[in-house]
């Protein structure tokens, strides 16, 4: 006998709140399916034509009616969509003590990198209850991030930062899959995630044997091996503006304009650096594409993350 | 084929009826052709608002006294056609003929002024693609300015070719004595058609040529 | 109405016989007949695909056909269906037939043009055809960039230049369609007074002439960018690649409304003339039908709710796509209270429509979950939206293309199709349709992905079931091709109004001269005034 899951699994906080709107509609649903499946039957039946002279009734066309069966439809939506909009709103904003996961998708895999500096292929391990933020983007064509079980679904766009999150809250292994369709080996972008207890998360972050170098510290290295530290110097004297206390914060453009210095303002700043220039500092900056790839750029982005303001003083970069 | 063409064609119970309908059906056309043309201009618009700094710097790379130019003589253009539609209303046969043919011909010159201008820009490599070479400063970004100056001017010039076939199908007929002040639907329609063509270049010229130059 | 026997009237069909006659007509009648061919040819190919598809899901490791053809099959499969059958069906098969006759008009205003949309569509089928033929094309009906523009390795260009083409098909059958609508009226048929079928037929035209458009100029710039590497979708160029799902939707999404609005025409003309009544709501019926292709145009961006287009955009689309689903619901509820008291016989025509108001009405039910955000997230590109657009395509529309066919088939041929074999045809695709798409919603909520040509084997138990469905489903659309090519033959003959129906059609002999009328029609009253029986219920 072969299995029959009608429902799926539901691991995480958003998945609770989702499945109570999903029964609400599914109410609604039923409720105005059966209604009209009844009428239609019980109207074609009942007033069947008897004799080929029959003639139908006339009956009134009350405006009551015409207004009763646009209003409450519309009454309905309006709840439904409230309530969606409310679900989408959380789904949208990652509480801030998340652990960030950086997610490249490429045909056809998913990389994991986690902020201690383990990476996976199409494994994701994540600890129950703890809230995680995915920060993903694509290397080729559109990928889409799925977890049935934690209802949370996000396009990894190329060439821009997407964010989802989610909290599990029950230990197990469930399906992860690519929804977006991208090419001969769609169906085969399909992974696993593992929630674990935080105890066991942490012996697994600690395994293999090889030490694993945090994201931050990665994109450090990365950074000086580039040669970005001849420049963007911690003191400000360099040819760049100082990246301490950078991140989120406004940028002055040249042109007057003032930008935000968020993920996809990094990126764009290391490939096309004379698109944005910083007021006070000449357009000198090389292109680095080509140079460095996606998992790179999320490197290095956590490293200018981690450049807090307070460490000016004794600041090493 | 109808013999005469103060007749309606079959299935329209007058002429009138029939006039109606065809400058409706151009009319409909033409707001197909809006909208045809209004994704393009979305795309232009979007890119510009996320790349101000390239589109500028490329717009600079156009040349102006041709852009001008050409709407000049599209302008003119538009007069002579308007000419055309009421030499035909009033019948006044040779006319017709003449300014149909100043129409062709402005629109053959403002056509080999677009290609002295694609020409440039071959030479100057700014035509998008493996040969496209510009400042590092703003690569990519500029070359999206030109993917749209060339797909609008392209699409735009199309419809030009178009508009000039059309114009010298009315003067063939226009010399076998098809039309009079009872029948010139075909020149009415073709020229809300060049009218519309000539719109498309007022919003092109100042979209493409004119952003940093106020 | 006394009409001399068939064969010894000059009627459309037999003022000549010669192959050119029929391909150089430009009597709007033939021309329906030169789509009818066309369209059923290709439903039959992207049902072949369908089947291919269905077969390969019957195990998880997808055993059947490699994941490459799978790709091809599948986009094949959408895009006839889409763009060469569900869009052009009911508009130009019976819209075709229907229009001139119904506003009592000898033909469209544009005969010519006409038959040049027929010829274009063929052209656009050819270049599709072909592509599928040298190599095929893989990038889902949607062609979302920058996979089309960048890495597929199939005949995408060939492919966009099919569609671009069959879109021109649409544009003027849709220009021909309004201006006949507004010009060529019958004295004394004022607006409301057209049957809801013109009505509808006039909402889907708008839908033509203004979304088309820009379908054209995104395939344009796929292949623009496809031929030359300029950069205008792809991020590594330079451009957003969700531009491109923008410009896509904002003419895709309307062209949902273009497939079941001609459906909601039909269902419109069947159930008053079955039920012996007036319509209810004559006027609230129409105007939805507006309402739908008016707002249609603005709920595009909610197939982006997790593309990353901002929140805010999001809601707004949302919010919009709940208020485009209640003119639908107007329609279903007006056409259920249609049936209160009348008299209802349960002819072909009849069982269609009826099926037609539960399918829809679960179809468009389930469009609610993908309109609201916090869900979508989950059910979005699962099967779930599959089932979901079935319902309405092939539950809402495919069923009343079936039963306007089979309506109007004694108008169209002159010759009756049988009754019984149509009947049981009918419940067959009912019985094959649910069975093939209502697991699929719960594949859906379970995560199954769409696009997959394998999957975890927990959801075979599902898929067998579907697939199944689909056989049955595919006996159903088998047996009305039959029986009603021989009905042509052995058909009993059809008088003019054999359904006892009002419209200015069943007043002309079937089948109809080439000029439509012997006398111009002149309309005094409203449509579906049905002679009706005032008094104490029996």
């Amino acid at each position: 006998m072969p299995e029959l899951p009608l429902f799926p699994p539901q691991a995480s906080t958003y998945a609770a709140r989702e499945d109570a709107l999903f029964f609400f509609l599914l109410l609604v649903s039923a409720f105005f399916a059966a209604l009209i499946f009844f009428l239609v039957i019980f109207f074609a039946v009942r007033y069947r034509r008897r004799s080929p002279t029959e003639r139908a009734r006339v009956i009134r066309e009350p405006l009551a009616l015409e207004l009763a069966w646009t209003l409450i439809p519309l009454g309905i939506n309006v709840i439904a969509f409230v309530w969606g909009a409310q679900l989408f709103f959380f789904a949208a904003r990652p509480p801030a003590a998340s652990i960030e996961i950086a997610v490249v998708g490429k045909q056809w895999m998913w990389k994991f990198q986690h902020p201690e500096g383990r990476s996976e292929i199409n494994e994701l391990h994540v600890p129950e209850g703890r809230p995680i933020k995915l920060t993903m983007t694509s290397q080729d064509a559109i990928h889409s991030l799925f977890v049935p079980a934690f209802r949370i679904k996000k396009d990894a766009v190329p060439g821009r930062y997407t964010v989802a999150w989610f909290e599990a809250t029950r230990t197990g292994d469930y399906h992860l899959f690519c929804t977006q369709y991208c090419g001969a080996l769609h169906a085969h972008m399909i992974g696993r995630v593992t929630v674990m207890n935080p105890v066991a998360y942490q012996q697994w972050l600690g395994g293999p044997a090889v030490p694993a170098v945090p994201m931050a510290e990665a994109g450090r290295l990365l950074f000086q091996q580039r040669g970005c530290i001849t420049c963007h110097r911690p003191d400000g004297k360099g040819l760049g503006p100082s990246l301490l206390g950078v991140f989120g914060q406004p940028v002055h453009l040249q042109d007057g304009r003032i930008v935000k210095a968020d993920e996809s303002y990094i990126r764009e700043s290391v490939l096309l650096p004379q698109a944005k220039i910083v007021a006070g500092y000449p357009p000198v900056m090389p292109s680095f594409k080509g140079q460095i790839g996606e998992e790179g750029l999320l490197q290095i982005i956590a490293y200018i993350k981690s450049l807090k303001r307070e460490e000016k003083g004794e600041a090493k970069p | 084929m109808r013999e005469r063409t103060d007749l309606p064609a079959h299935q329209f119970e007058d002429v009138d009826q029939q006039h109606e309908a065809s400058r409706l059906g151009m009319w409909i056309f033409l707001a197909t052709e809006i909208l045809f043309f209004g994704g393009m201009f979305t795309g232009y618009a979007l890119y510009r608002s996320l790349y101000p700094a390239a589109f500028a710097d490329a717009s600079r790379t156009l040349e102006i006294v041709l852009g001008a130019t050409n709407t000049m003589v599209l302008i003119g253009s538009s007069l002579t056609m308007a000419m055309a539609v009421h030499a035909a209303q009033v019948g006044r046969r040779k006319a017709l003929t003449g300014f149909l043919l100043a129409t062709i011909g402005l629109g053959l010159a403002f056509l080999a002024i677009k290609g002295i201008e694609y020409a440039h820009k071959f030479e100057h490599h700014l035509v998008p693609g493996s040969a496209f070479i510009y400042t590092d400063r703003f690569g990519p970004q500029a070359q999206l300015f030109f993917s749209f100056y060339f797909v609008m001017t392209g699409m735009h010039a199309l419809h030009m070719v178009i508009g000039v076939c059309l114009l010298a199908a009315l003067v063939a007929k226009s010399l076998r004595n098809r039309f009079s002040s009872a029948y010139y639907t075909p020149v009415e329609l073709i020229g809300l058609y060049w009218h519309f063509v000539d719109i498309i270049w007022i919003f092109l010229f100042p979209l493409l040529y004119l952003i940093d130059r106020h | 109405m006394n009409v001399p026997p068939l064969q010894q009237r000059a009627h459309y069909l037999n003022i000549d016989y010669r192959i050119r006659s029929w391909l150089f007509t430009t009597d709007h009648k033939r021309i329906a007949w030169l789509y009818l061919a066309s369209i059923t040819t290709l439903f039959f190919v992207g049902a072949a695909f369908a089947v291919a598809i269905r077969l390969n899901l019957l195990t998880p490791q997808g055993d059947l056909i490699q994941a490459e053809t799978y790709n091809k099959m599948f986009t094949m499969h959408g895009l006839i269906m889409i763009f060469f059958f569900l869009i052009p069906s009911i508009p130009a098969v019976l819209g075709n037939f229907l229009i001139p006759m119904m506003i009592g008009a000898r033909d469209v205003a544009f005969p010519r043009l006409n038959l040049a949309s027929w010829y274009i569509f063929t052209l656009g089928a050819l270049f599709t055809v072909t592509a599928a033929a040298v190599g095929g094309v893989d990038t889902g009906w949607t062609f979302y960039t920058p996979y089309s523009t960048t890495y597929s390795m199939t005949n995408v260009v060939l492919t966009v230049i099919g569609i671009f083409v069959v879109g021109f098909s649409s544009i003027l059958t849709g220009l021909n369609f309004m201006v006949t609508i507004h010009k060529m009226r019958a004295p004394g048929l004022t607006w409301f007074r057209l049957p809801l079928f013109i009505w509808s037929l006039y909402a889907s035209s708008v839908i033509f002439v203004l979304g088309t458009p820009v379908l054209a100029i995104s395939l344009v710039l796929v292949a623009v960018e496809r031929l030359f590497r300029i950069g205008i979708f792809d991020p590594a160029l330079g451009g957003d690649p969700l531009l491109f799902q923008h410009l896509f939707w904002f003419y895709s999404h309307p062209a949902v409304y273009v497939m079941i609005l001609p459906g909601m025409g039909v269902v419109s003309e069947l159930i008053p003339c079955f039920s012996k009544k007036r319509i209810f709501g004559y006027h609230y019926v129409a105007f939805s039908s507006l309402a739908i292709a008016v707002i249609g145009f603005f709920v595009w961006g909610h197939h982006m709710f997790v593309s990353g287009q901002s929140v805010y955009a999001g809601m707004a689309f949302s919010a919009l796509s709940f208020l485009v689903a209640v003119p639908s619901a107007i329609k279903v509820f007006n056409w259920t209270a249609t049936l209160y008291k009348g008299s209802i016989s349960h002819e072909t025509p009849m069982l269609y429509a009826l099926g037609f108001i539960g399918l829809f009405t679960i179809g468009g039910l389930t469009g609610l979950f993908l309109a609201t955000m916090g869900v979508d997230i989950h059910v979005h590109d699962t099967y779930f939206v599959i089932a979901h657009f079935h319902y309405i395509m092939v539950g809402g529309a495919v069923m009343a293309y079936l039963g306007g066919i089979h309506f109007w088939w004694p108008k169209i041929t002159g010759r009756m199709y049988p009754e019984a074999w149509a009947r049981l045809a009918a419940l067959i695709v009912f019985v094959g349709f649910n069975l093939t798409f209502f697991p699929q919603f719960i594949l859906g909520y379970l995560g199954m992905p769409r696009r997959y040509h394998m999957y975890p084997p927990e959801f075979q138990a599902l898929n067998v079931l579907s697939t199944a469905g689909a056989s049955i489903l595919g006996v159903g659309y088998v047996l009305p091709l039959i029986y009603l090519i021989w009905s042509l033959r052995y058909g009993a003959i059809a008088d003019a109004n054999p359904w006892d129906a009002t419209g200015l059609e069943w007043q002309t002999p079937s089948p109809p001269p080439t000029e439509n009328f012997e006398h111009p029609p002149v309309v005094t009253e409203e449509p579906y005034a049905y002679p009706t029986w005032e008094g104490e219920d029996a």
